[in-house]
């Protein structure tokens, strides 16, 4: 029997062409006649467009087309939707390229194609735009003030939704029944993705037979062909195929539909030629939509027991300057509804005011929501343990909701189907030995180093997800999966996901799923992704989903391939169907070993159909469609230690570990990079990103000579273990684990960041943790404490 | 437009006489001229170093050379490396030790890890996250990277597939 | 990403270059190009002419000549990194040069780009400063030696002139000088927020600073403060403190005038305890 793959750490079979730089990401092809187009951006954030001139442009040698947003307007182009809606939205549109007023820096107002990138990018600069810049506003604080400038002007307030969930007055009356509250003011920081691929669309349009194919970054092309064809282009589902080759990550950001894809669909037609777009970084900081950008008032009250009775959060979420595909779900259901985290709190109330700005828009980054609602949690938790004089470890296990107490309702909409959160706490505590570390800190105290210890229990929901929940609370479109497995004649196995890999290792973990499930070797099965054109319907990968929900359709399509297969057994060896087992690689009657058939000879057979089941179907091929019953809810514990250099305010990384649960873990190396990545993008939100903006709306962190990114040097050798508590609900039960890291790593770091700096009186600060903000509030802080 | 200059380049072992107009950068030479689209462009500012090559045996950044600079040179790119069947260890490192997830900066990751090794074979962790200073990866959180420039160090000192910290 | 168009002509000889240089005023020396090429992608530079000058012979090298270190323009940053008679005769280089953005950066950038391009955040010219070093500079009617302190003018300009070449670096070999580079990099760019250079010779100390301002300069209030003085952690410490006003500092995202200057008193503490190895 071929050996068990489930849990084994598999070398990837998707890295050798990485290595060899034989990769094939959008932006390295080439096709006869392609030609290139670059954009005409507004450098303000917020201007009218009088005039556009482009006849300059135009009559550049190697120029083909200047392409306005009129233009494309007449021709019937649509408005990019929306793919989430709540009660009394406002969706005002947005098209590709804006032809009134550009509504941030960025926004596109001409697209030139030309022969060459180089000639593009000459002629964008010679397109005369006469903008009347207009006074903008970038804080989603100050756009709800009255006079700020308005957005979109028949949305005067910029006010685009607002959102609750809770019994507040439930709450309300907790909190003035409380024994202690903590109130906190907070900012989570904008942040800017940051693939490492620049977004990259090419587009071919096929004149004889009125077909479409678009290669595009992306980490859902189906999304893209449906927002396309159905509601932008009205093009005919079935004659745009989207394609999404190697995609250098996503991290949420090649979730949306953008304006490039479209221009560069709309260009091919007109000139009847491959039309190619790459970003520039720049390029990038402006237009991929960023993450976070939450203000926040939370509030936690206790009793005298120190339960925590009631948790209250009033936030404005900036959504920047459009809709884009996910953006009203994040800040609301991704947020709210994980309020609760790993703790028993009886009464939650979240209240979102969504403004629209004169800023790149808004939308799912990492996490999505959980990180700011971990963060903002996490941190009231450290606040409120110091507050009562309490370790903040002992605050947390005496709220953690207990393991006999699952399936677990929050009062948040949530039920948590399984978890074991005190275990896992203490597995990590003592590999970190937590003891000793507080004793060192008191040492270190003494003679002036200032080490923070950060610790989170943190909980998730992913596995996105059960549809019609989510249809209820106002997703346009379903949240199922589905696999095709289709078996070859000769035993090789074709398996076609609708969900993505763009770094998460699919083509080696889903293989190895399928492999044990079949009983073969797992250099027989090839995972086929990404192309519209090949697989059945899906939804791309997202919100920790691959591995619960797309992964879950794999198995349960290949348990009919194997249901099937004991049918062809069973007539080629004369047995009952009930009677056929399937064990070591091979189909046979039960206690008869030597009347077995193997895969091989069951897929020939089903291929030839020559000595056939009458009743059954030739062919050896299964479709599954999964829709979960529930989230998955993957949870651990991290704990980070940090030192600050009270000198010059430098916060250094000095361990991190973690202790996470997302079941069974299918490929531990894949899992661990998953942990690994998502710590540092959490390192960075809390230590080194923002996007800035100065109150005209300009990015004054667009590149990364200004835009820290965490560097090997700002990191550390992360120690990482795990717990298994299985999903009850779903085949493997396994759950997600490609956020997780983000969700804790950030609220860790600023626990430990502030921890440190608790000898100075100082309570909270806001990310990112930069060493001049330390350095200040050092400077400001209470001086006698400092040498307690 | 500008008149266009005449050079001569050795690729991964391949002479080749082109004809480039001053401002081809040297990675769209590599990329668009010779087709060598293992070498990537991650920034415009010259920071994240996705287009990192070797010239005349040293690491540079070829988005911040222009080709015409690389005239008489002899270049390296992550295709001339190793290949599928005979591996760099370097290359074999990234591999075996889970060293990259989307794949994008790791030709560039792995050609300056590998002037790093030429220069000094037998890194500290800390030597081996100051030389990736100018490599960024958004996937990895650098943990398999440094363990696969380990691996790398080991297997060319004849410590067969051993890493560091295992 | 694309540069504007240009020509390129490569020198073979200093002649060559110093001649190209004449006829065409408005053309750029490409020595390293790790500072022109990136200004010239995002079209805030467009030079009609780049007249390359990287393979001059006659401008590479670093050699000793009686009690002076001479250094050609064209010596990469690797060269200085790895340089053997540096690492005896003038550590303080290859220590900071070994700071100097990252390992790619180094195998192209030269000294002499980087202080004739002035950049008020680049680690070398601190050093050049508290080295007393001479830059040679050969023009159309012959050369001159400027001192380092007088080179550097203000933000990206200096002493040269039209049609100028910086073609060496002069720096005095100071037996027994001890020296060091603190440098504060900026968290995303790893330019230096705040870099001090300290060479401590017999009773003197020099010192200078690079990022703070509007170009390198000496830290001539800490220099009085400490030279003749016995070094001491107690001395060093109370020396350090309100070197520059913050008033006429550089200000940006990483750091505030008034951080600035703080972390010029901090940088220059921890230069002088490594050099006077405290």
């Amino acid at each position: 029997m071929a050996e068990k793959l489930f849990g084994k750490a598999m070398k990837r079979v998707e890295d050798p062409r990485f290595i060899t730089g034989t990769g094939n990401y959008t932006d390295d092809m080439t096709l006869p006649g392609m030609v290139h187009a670059a954009m005409v951006r507004s450098p303000y954030a917020h201007a009218r467009i009088k005039k556009i001139d482009v006849s300059k442009a135009r009559s550049h040698p190697g120029v083909l087309a200047v392409i306005t947003g009129q233009e494309m307007k007449d021709a019937g182009i649509n408005s990019i939707p929306t793919g989430w809606l709540h009660p009394g939205i406002k969706t005002p549109p947005h098209y590709a390229i804006t032809f009134d007023k550009a509504r941030h820096v960025g926004d596109i107002v001409a697209a030139v194609i030309a022969e060459t990138r180089q000639i593009a990018e000459d002629a964008a600069q010679l397109v005369e735009v006469d903008y009347e810049p207009l006074p903008a506003v970038s804080l989603g604080s100050d756009a709800l003030k009255p006079g700020a400038p308005a957005v979109h002007d028949d949305i005067p307030d910029n006010i685009c939704f607002t959102w609750s969930i809770g019994d507040k007055e439930a709450v309300d009356k907790a909190f003035a029944s409380a024994y202690k509250t903590v109130k906190l003011n907070l900012r989570n920081n904008r942040l800017v993705p940051n693939a490492m691929e620049p977004r990259a669309s090419l587009a071919q349009y096929h004149k004889a037979s009125d077909e479409y194919t678009l290669w595009t970054t992306s980490q859902n092309p189906h999304i893209h062909r449906l927002l396309i064809a159905a509601f932008i282009m009205g093009i005919p589902e079935h004659k745009l195929r989207v394609i999404a080759p190697d995609v250098g990550g996503g991290f949420g950001s090649k979730i949306y539909q953008y304006p490039e894809e479209i221009i560069v669909l709309y260009a091919a037609k007109k000139l009847g030629r491959p039309v190619k777009w790459t970003a520039r970084r720049s390029e990038s900081f402006v237009t991929d939509s960023h993450g976070r950008d939450h203000e926040t008032v939370a509030e936690m009250a206790v009793d005298q027991n120190g339960k925590i009775t009631a948790v209250r959060v009033n936030t404005i979420a900036n959504l920047g300057a459009y809709l884009t595909t996910f953006a009203p779900a994040v800040p609301t259901y991704l947020y709210g509804c994980l309020l609760a985290g790993t703790y028993t709190t009886p009464h939650i109330y979240c209240h979102v005011t969504a403004p629209f700005t004169h800023t790149t828009p808004v939308d799912a980054y990492r996490g999505a929501g959980r990180p700011e609602a971990t963060y903002l949690l996490e941190r009231l938790v450290d606040v409120m343990a110091h507050e009562l004089g309490m370790d903040p470890v002992e605050f947390r296990r005496k709220n953690l909701i207990p393991p006999d107490a699952f399936p677990y309702q929050t009062p948040v909409a949530l039920q948590y189907d399984s978890g074991n959160y005190e275990a896992n706490l203490d597995k990590a505590l003592e590999l970190v030995g937590y003891k000793q570390l507080r004793q060192q800190q008191e040492e270190w105290r003494k003679q002036g180093r200032y080490m923070g210890i950060g610790v989170v229990t943190y909980i998730e929901a992913c596995g996105l997800a059960p549809s019609a929940l989510v249809g209820s609370l106002g997703a346009q479109a379903g949240q199922w999966e589905s696999a095709l497995v289709r078996v070859m004649p000769t035993g090789k196995v074709e398996v076609f996901t609708g969900t993505h890999s763009h770094g998460q290792g699919h083509e080696t973990a889903f293989a190895q799923v399928v492999a044990d499930e079949l009983q073969i070797p797992v250099e027989d099965v090839v995972l086929v992704h990404g192309d519209t054109g090949r697989m059945p319907y899906g939804w791309g990968s997202y919100g920790s989903r691959s591995a619960p929900t797309g992964l879950s359709a794999i198995v349960l399509a290949t348990r009919k391939i194997i249901d099937k297969s004991k049918k062809i057994a069973a007539h080629l060896l004369e047995a009952a169907p009930e009677d056929i087992v399937h064990e070591d690689g091979k189909f046979m009657v039960k206690g008869v070993p030597d009347k077995a058939k193997t895969f091989f000879e069951i897929a020939l057979q089903a291929h030839l159909a020559h000595n056939y089941p009458a009743d059954l179907e030739p062919g050896l091929e299964a479709t599954h469609f999964y829709d979960p019953k529930n989230f998955v809810y993957p949870f651990g514990t991290h704990i980070a230690v940090v030192e600050v250099d009270p000198e010059t305010g430098k916060v250094r990384l000095l361990r991190y570990l973690s202790v996470d649960d997302c079941g069974p873990v299918i490929n531990p190396l894949i899992a661990e990079g998953q942990v690994h990545g998502g710590i540092a993008q959490g390192l960075g939100q809390a230590l080194l990103e923002e996007a800035v903006y100065d109150k005209e709306g300009q990015i004054l962190s667009g590149n990364f000579l200004e835009y820290t990114l965490p560097r090997a040097d700002d990191m550390v050798q992360i120690e990482h273990d795990h717990t298994v508590t299985p999903c009850p609900h779903n085949p493997l039960g396994v759950k997600g684990i490609g956020e997780a890291g983000t969700i804790a790593s950030t609220a860790a770091i600023a626990n430990a960041v502030m921890d440190a700096l608790r000898p100075f009186g100082i309570v909270h600060l806001d990310m990112p943790y930069t060493p001049e903000k330390i350095w200040r509030a050092i400077q400001h802080s209470r001086p006698a404490q400092a040498a307690d | 437009m500008a008149e266009k200059v005449q050079i001569k380049v050795v690729v991964n072992g391949v002479e080749h006489h082109s004809e480039v107009e001053p401002r081809l950068l040297l990675v769209h030479y590599l990329r668009e001229t010779l087709g060598l689209t293992g070498t990537h462009v991650g920034c415009d500012t010259s920071q994240c170093g996705a287009c990192t090559v070797h010239l005349d045996g040293q690491a540079v950044k070829s988005c911040t050379l222009f080709a015409v600079q690389a005239d008489g040179s002899s270049i390296t790119t992550i295709e001339g490396l190793g290949s599928v069947d005979s591996l760099h260890p370097v290359q074999e490192g990234f591999w075996e030790m889970h060293g990259l997830q989307c794949g994008f900066c790791t030709p560039g990751m792995i050609m300056a890890a590998a002037d790093l090794l030429n220069r000094n074979p037998q890194p500290s962790e800390e030597e081996i996250r100051h030389a990736l200073e100018g490599n960024l990866c958004r996937c990895t959180g650098y943990h398999n990277i440094v363990r696969a420039v380990q691996y790398a160090a080991n297997k060319m000192a004849g410590k067969v597939g051993v890493a560091a910290d295992d | 990403m694309y540069t504007a168009p240009f020509s390129y002509k490569k020198a073979s000889n200093l002649s060559e270059a110093l001649s190209l240089l004449q006829q065409n005023p408005e053309a750029k020396l490409l020595a390293g190009g790790h500072s022109l090429i990136p200004a010239m992608k995002l079209r805030l530079a467009a030079p009609p002419l780049l007249i390359d000058i990287s393979k001059v012979a006659e401008l590479r090298g670093i050699r000793r000549e009686g009690d002076t270190l001479v250094i050609g323009a064209m010596t990469t940053y690797r060269e200085l990194e790895t340089s053997d008679l540096l690492k005896e005769l003038c550590p303080i280089i290859p220590q900071a040069v070994s700071l100097i953005g990252d390992p790619m950066v180094r195998t192209k950038g030269t000294i002499g780009g980087s202080l004739a391009h002035a950049d008020p955040a680049a680690d070398l010219p601190a050093s050049m400063l508290a080295l007393e070093a001479r830059i040679k500079i050969q023009g159309p009617s012959g050369s001159r030696v400027v001192e380092a302190e007088q080179f550097f003018t203000g933000m990206f300009s200096t002493a040269l002139g039209e049609g100028e070449i910086l073609t060496e670096v002069h720096i005095p070999v100071r037996p027994g000088a001890r020296m060091a580079y603190a440098k504060f990099p900026h968290p995303a760019s790893r330019y230096a927020v705040v870099g001090v250079a300290v060479v401590l010779d017999g009773n003197s100390v020099r010192a200078a600073v690079t990022g703070a301002g509007e170009h390198a300069m000496r830290l001539t209030k800490l220099e009085q403060a400490l030279s003749g003085q016995a070094l001491s952690a107690e001395s060093i410490t109370a020396a350090c403190q309100g070197l520059l006003p913050a008033d006429n500092l550089n200000h940006d995202l990483a750091a505030s005038k008034e951080y600035r200057a703080h972390l010029v008193d901090v940088m220059a503490k921890r230069a002088l305890l490594q050099a006077a190895g405290l």
